[in-house]
């Protein structure tokens, strides 16, 4: 096997393959062979680092030189000075670095307080190279399974790591396996959820697509647990790259034979195909999942019976979630106790967040449980940009709650999130600053519901409507008191009498934020008032008369001709001809104008 | 075509070396070639392929051969670095791509430097 002095790690995640990745690869083959470095230099595709705001990441070892925001031009100069010459082009280094010094990955604040557990090799190996999976310890945990353990002492294992569910029940994965065990049934399977429906989150997509071997793996061993022999990776097929590689890994897996029968000569059969979902959030849910593979339309349907019992074609089922199997082979590796060294009392080693909203580093973070919203927010992520300030955080997406800045301390587990009124979820992180509206947040999220509604039972199809609609009413300041205390009987109607957690839950965001910011909703209400000044049809835009300079500007891009006034004299908007787009206050030079 | 575990180890082996340069950066073996301007006006890029050709042949594990800026010595480029953990750095000097072979054999694999190349014995 040829081996190359240098590696340039480009990567294929999604979001740097959106912002060009795929050109510079081909820049990078391009020039090496220009400069005849083609057989020194290997380029390797890799899965997600995690930095998705400064991409496209480009990482050269064995210096470790971390080039970020790499356009196709910048490439020739890495190929010339780094790789032929052994410069490094500091222009294009990640922010973080003191002088010409380059730091190692680890030690980038970034990367610092986290912990790589389910994304270790994520960035790190080529996840459509089975044998650089296999390099880092790939398939030896199957391996003593199969050869060294019975399924009790597997599913003991699990137990004991303390791991749980991190689709968003938290439900413990060793308790599940034991119930699936245990059931009696001629034939069982074994499912992966990787439909990730949540807004904004993007963990699973990056496990499968930077280390879908894995997953893999992982669902093997809990084939041999619970004793089934068969197996489905659902997964939305808006996730083409992540399907793509699933479709290399399980036909290399085939073809080592650590897929399909008498697997590593043990005799244990275990056949793994995908199913693409269309993207309906409601799919996510593990019965309708199951429905959705039986070819019927994705709906709930009512438990009991549980899938341990009656699950996939009425036959016993596990299904979990990506992240959850991306720790299993660890856990075989290294132990229970490795594992349960990491986290808090009940909630166990790392959690994967995908960081979004109004945050420096958006991107994918890998924290040990227990790590405090702060920490994350202000170190890993750098902290709210242009000098806002902090207002909440959303977690758990349209199931989940806001978390205001008075808990930025709690450590995150678990049972914490809930008793603080949000919920772990799948990982979706979304920060809010001054600038956000927490009935329009609120707002947002039923309207995602509303759509994503399955319909089947009427707490949830009727129900969330008509929150929608008294949401609605607020932001536009037509609601009365009466109303609010409507829309919180709807949210107690809805969470006990939906028959599945989509209907559930869907009353959270609301309830959350009124539990943290019912001054808000009141300002709308009573006072007409939005006070982060969102919501359009409560702000009027006016120009302070001692200001303006007359200088027209403003009337000039006024977009509905709504501005009057003559030449140094004071303007003025008409708030019947306005339409509150705003293009007038970004362009006035005197800060004039200003809206309430 | 399928595979037993030990073939799974032998694929593990043969990887390693791939993967590890991306994930133990200070450790093992470093082969540091200069290649300023007046490395590579002295030939140090065949002297460089040279390193690498002899590392990938004999599949060395844990050897890393990298490039560096001027030394400060350019009179005696192509000049190499050899760095093995727990010994004093060793430096040649007027470096060829066949003396480049008998530095792997001898020095990175048999844990004898070449005395005749070093920076000492042409000084
Ligand atoms: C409306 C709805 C959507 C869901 N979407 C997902 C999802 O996208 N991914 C996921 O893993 N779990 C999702 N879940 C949770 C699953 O029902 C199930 O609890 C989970 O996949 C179990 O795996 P775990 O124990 O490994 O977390 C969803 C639940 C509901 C009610």
């Amino acid at each position: 096997m040829k081996i190359y002095r240098s590696h340039v790690l480009v990567c294929g995640g999604t979001g740097c393959t959106s912002s060009g990745s795929k050109q510079i690869q081909e820049e990078l083959a391009k020039n090496l062979k220009k400069y005849g470095l083609e057989d020194e230099v290997q380029i390797v595709q890799t899965g997600c680092f995690g930095l998705c705001a400064i991409g496209p990441i480009v990482v050269v070892y064995p210096e470790g030189s971390y080039y970020s925001h790499v356009k196709p031009e910048d490439v020739e100069e890495i190929v010339s000075e780094h790789l032929l010459k052994g410069r490094i082009v500091t222009r294009l280094l990640a922010d973080e670095r003191v002088g010409d010094e380059v730091k190692p990955l680890e030690e980038v604040d970034f990367y610092k307080k986290q912990k790589r557990v389910a994304l270790r090799n994520c960035g790190v190996i080529n996840p459509e190279n089975i044998d650089e999976y296999i390099a880092m310890d790939g398939y030896t945990a199957l391996n003593k399974v199969l050869t060294e353990m019975t399924p009790e002492d597997v599913i003991d294992i699990i137990k004991r790591s303390g791991l749980r569910g991190r689709g968003g029940g938290g439900f413990p994965t060793g308790l599940k396996w034991d119930f699936a065990h245990k059931a009696v049934g001629d034939k069982k399977y074994v499912c992966c959820n990787a439909d990730e429906g949540d807004p904004g989150a993007f963990m699973d997509r990056s496990v499968l697509e930077g280390d879908p071997h894995s997953v893999i793996e992982a669902m093997a061993i809990a084939a041999y647990a619970i004793g089934a022999d068969e197996g489905y990776i659902y997964v939305r097929a808006e996730y083409p790259i992540a399907v793509d590689r699933l479709k290399i890994a399980i036909a290399q897996a085939e073809e080592y034979g650590l897929l399909g029968e008498d697997i590593l000569g043990t005799g244990f059969n275990f056949k793994l195909s995908i199913r693409l979902g269309a993207g309906a959030f409601v799919c996510g849910e593990e019965t309708a999942l199951m429905t959705s593979i039986e070819g019927n339309r994705g709906e709930p349907r009512p438990r009991p019976p549980f899938p341990a019992n009656k699950g996939l074609f009425q036959k016993p089922t596990i299904l979990n979630n990506v992240e959850t199997y991306a720790n299993i082979t660890s856990i075989i590796n290294n132990g229970p106790e490795w594992f349960a060294s990491m986290g808090t009392e009940r909630s166990k080693g790392t959690k994967v967040f995908a960081l979004g909203g109004k945050i420096q580093n958006t991107g994918l973070v890998e924290i040990p449980m227990g790590t405090t919203l702060r920490e994350i927010v202000e170190e890993i992520g750098g902290g709210v940009p242009s000098g806002k300030k902090f207002k909440a955080a959303q977690t758990g997406g349209p199931s989940g709650g806001c978390i205001p800045a008075e808990h930025l301390d709690v450590p995150i587990d678990y049972d914490n999130l809930i008793e603080i009124g949000s919920m772990m979820g799948s990982g979706g992180l979304i920060v809010m600053d001054e600038d956000t509206c927490m009935v329009d947040i609120a707002k947002f999220f039923l309207e995602f519901t509303v759509d994503e509604s399955c319909g089947k039972c009427t707490p949830c199809r009727v129900g969330t409507r008509r929150m929608l609609e008294i949401l609605t009413k607020i932001t536009k300041g037509q609601a009365t008191m009466a109303d609010l205390d409507k829309l919180e009987e709807l949210c107690e109607h809805l969470k006990s009498n939906s028959l599945c957690a989509l209907g559930q839950t869907a009353p959270n965001p609301v309830i959350s934020t009124l539990r943290y910011f019912r001054d808000e909703y009141i300002a709308h209400i009573v006072d007409k008032k939005c006070p982060a000044g969102v919501c359009k049809d409560l702000l009027q835009y006016k120009i302070d008369p001692a200001k303006c300079k007359g200088c027209t500007l403003c009337s000039k891009v006024c977009p509905a001709g709504a501005i009057t006034g003559t030449v140094k004299e004071p303007h003025k908007i008409d708030p019947e001809k306005c339409l509150k787009c705003g293009a007038c206050m970004e362009k006035c030079k005197f800060g004039a104008i200003y809206k309430e | 075509m399928k595979k037993s575990f030990a073939d799974l180890m032998e694929i593990r082996n043969k990887t390693l070396n791939r993967v590890n340069l991306r994930v133990d950066r200070e450790e093992g073996i470093r082969i540091v070639v200069g290649m300023a301007t007046c490395g590579i006006a002295a030939g140090a890029r065949p002297v460089l392929k040279a390193f690498s050709e002899e590392v990938s042949k004999r599949e060395l594990q844990g050897v890393t051969v990298a490039q560096t800026g001027c030394i400060g010595m350019c009179r005696l480029e192509p000049i190499v670095e050899v760095t093995v953990p727990g010994e004093e750095k060793v430096t040649y000097v007027h470096m060829t791509p066949e003396k480049a072979a008998r530095v792997v054999a001898e020095h990175i694999v048999n844990k004898q430097p070449v005395a005749e190349y070093t920076i000492g014995a042409a000084e």
